[in-house]
């Protein structure tokens, strides 16, 4: 090849060869790209995954409620009402320092007012969350966590979430509680439903 | 009813921290009540994300053919636009091809993490069509590239020696995003993307939602929030962009790293002169990315053996830049763990342990949550030597990928090549139509002047 007199001979097939490596690299990447998207294919799910929290996990910091890129965050306290004692005295509803136990809005815990109280017969009454006032800051969470059943729980709501690829909320919550689901079932009740 | 609520309490009880039932829960009404059940509502529907592959498909169909056949670059800047409106404000620059190799990386390493679909076909998509018809992906279908367009007002032309360097950027931003992405870390190139504030600025997409929905948008219209870091971050960028053309494309952008590889290995690509090249330069000054390439000059005395000599010292050197750029990065790999939740919540009790660091009792604290748990310190220690034994092995093989990277370089720059014309160099090109409209040879084909078009042949 270092023959000088056969330089030009070579010079078209020098083009040749460089061709041939470079078709022979495309085939190769082309193979390759297709087997390794077979296996991730096989791996792969059409409905593709969601955000959710782990109810169990969940410590109420109050993340959820500045984290989300949503100007309101996605995440929603959710009422397990199986598992409510419909108290009078909710430690969800009521702040821990309550002057009277009404819907005044100075005894309630919820900041925007979210819980609605209702009375249903004595000695119970029933919480309800309107999800369109909620911001998902936890404050009832905490409260019912720590005193009562436990039935109130935040959950990412997924008519609202936009299911960034990567959740802020996620990054920032100091438990860990943020777990991808697959979209076809998106939630992690925290009373029985879950169980079965 | 009941056998689940003992089931669900004791759930809840050997979790530890939590509440158990303090308080009796009543299963009969005398009045008459039922309990309601709780409403869970059904994610939005996906629909959307199969007409994005629909229009991604479509549009790079269309670009291939706009750059290699019809050639008119108003045509592509059209396009251009197009994709802007609708891939960036419509639909929120999400799903984009650039996050999706973190998600595809996430589905090779983490066992936990399944890919959707959609997702993948994104990702893989316009590699196929770069392999098979150059770049177009990157000149008329990519919002973000669009977005820099847009704002080009001054190029100012970057020496090679720097646009060389500069270059690596991207390749070192892929192989941070790779390691992140597939030790369960971070997905850096989501977080740091500057171009979803400027979409989120002008939210077409939820307009048309609130219009078509009567205005009904769970969350409202204007209802993202923008950091003010990423806003600054865009606008840094933005100004850069006006003086140096597409920076982010050539310099960071880490799924234009894998194109510009693929795109060496192209069956098609952009070519600039449709018939024989008058040496004008009128190309190259139209170019704004640095990707055209002058014809080589005719070396008559050129010695072979040397140059022989010179690509075998630099094979060897690209071996031994691969060696020393992963042992390199894997001395980062305690810095580079950090950035995993898990790692800095063990680093965190480990200091905590050994008096190093006070305790803190806010309940947004991980060491306070983690203390609540009772999971033992041994598991929290073995789970974040897993990670950072993971680290150690993710950091040797990104930085070996951006030795091989340089070392590649160098022996490409050391190969003497033959160009009779004035070409656009097959890893930089952009594909954004601007060489051939300014070609005189191209203006007289459009007169009708010549007839023979060859198109995408290489040489």
């Amino acid at each position: 090849m270092s023959d000088k007199a056969n330089e030009n001979a070579n010079k078209s097939k020098r083009v040749s060869r460089r061709d041939l490596l470079r078709n022979g690299l495309r085939g190769g990447a082309l193979v390759g790209l297709g087997v390794s998207t077979g296996m991730l294919w096989s791996q792969s799910r059409t409905e593709g995954s969601v955000w959710q929290i782990d109810p169990l996990k969940c410590v109420a910091c109050g993340n959820c409620a500045t984290y989300c890129v949503l100007a309101t965050s996605a995440v929603k306290c959710v009422h397990a009402y199986r598992m409510c004692g419909y108290c009078d005295l909710c430690f969800g509803y009521f702040e821990p320092k309550h002057e009277a136990r009404n819907s005044a809005a100075e005894n309630q815990l919820c900041p925007t007012g979210a819980i609605r109280r209702t009375y249903v017969e004595d000695p119970y009454y029933e919480y309800t969350i309107d999800e369109s006032l909620c911001v998902g800051c936890g404050k009832c969470v905490r409260g019912c966590e720590e005193q009562g059943n436990g039935s109130l729980y935040l959950q990412v709501r997924h008519d609202r979430c936009l299911n960034c690829s990567q959740c802020s909320i996620a990054e920032a919550c100091p438990a860990g509680a943020f777990v991808r689901l697959p979209a076809g079932a998106p939630y992690l009740p925290k009373d029985m439903e879950r169980e079965g | 009813m009941r056998g689940g609520l003992i089931i669900a309490t004791v759930l809840v009880l050997t979790t530890g921290v939590f509440a158990e039932q303090r308080f009796a829960v009543p299963t009969e009404f005398d009045s008459g009540y039922t309990k309601p059940t709780t409403q869970h509502p059904d994610p939005r529907a996906s629909m959307m994300q199969y007409v994005d592959l629909g229009v991604l498909i479509a549009t790079l169909g269309l670009a291939s053919f706009l750059t290699l056949k019809f050639r008119r670059r108003w045509a592509i800047f059209t396009l251009m636009i197009f994709c802007l409106v609708y891939f960036g404000f419509v639909r929120g620059g999400c799903v984009c091809p650039i996050g999706a190799i973190q998600n595809v990386a996430m589905a090779i390493f983490l066992g936990d993490y399944t890919l959707p679909l959609v997702v993948l076909a994104i990702f893989v998509i316009p590699l196929v069509f770069t392999l098979l018809l150059g770049r177009a992906f990157c000149g008329a279908v990519c919002p973000l590239g669009a977005v820099q367009d847009v704002f080009l007002l001054r190029p100012l032309r970057v020496p090679g020696w720097l646009d060389q360097a500069l270059g690596l950027l991207a390749y070192i931003y892929l192989a941070a995003a790779v390691l992140l992405a597939a030790t369960g870390s971070a997905l850096i190139i989501c977080r740091y993307d500057p171009f979803v504030s400027l979409f989120r600025l002008l939210p077409l997409g939820k307009w048309i939602e609130a219009l078509t929905r009567g205005g009904t948008v769970p969350g409202g219209i204007a209802s993202i929030t923008i950091s003010i870091h990423l806003l600054v971050l865009l606008g840094v960028l933005v100004v850069i962009c006006m003086f140096v053309g597409r920076a982010y494309c050539r310099f960071l952008c880490p799924y234009g790293a894998i194109l510009r590889i693929c795109s060496r290995l192209s069956l098609k690509r952009v070519t600039i002169t449709p018939e024989e090249c008058i040496k004008c330069r009128l190309c190259e000054d139209a170019c704004h990315f640095g990707a055209i390439r002058q014809p080589t000059q005719t070396h008559g005395g050129h010695d072979r053996t040397r140059g022989k000599g010179l690509l075998a010292g630099m094979v060897l050197l690209a071996g031994a830049l691969t060696f020393a750029a992963g042992w390199g990065a894997s001395l980062l790999t305690p810095y580079l763990a950090r950035t995993n939740a898990q790692v800095r919540l063990a680093e965190q009790i480990w200091r905590e342990q050994n008096a190093l660091a006070a305790r803190s009792d806010d309940i947004n604290d991980p060491g306070e949550v983690f203390r609540r748990t009772d999971t033992p310190i041994a598991r929290l220690y073995d789970d974040a030597e897993d990670i950072k034994r993971r680290f150690l092995i993710g950091s040797w093989i990104a930085g070996g990928f951006i030795g091989l990277v340089i070392g590649g370089r160098l022996v490409r720059l050391s190969v003497r090549r033959r160009r009779e014309d004035y070409e656009a160099d097959r890893g930089s090109c952009l594909a954004c139509g601007r060489c051939f409209a300014k070609c005189p040879m191209e203006q007289a084909r459009r007169k009708g002047r010549s007839v023979s078009l060859t198109t995408g042949e290489d040489e």
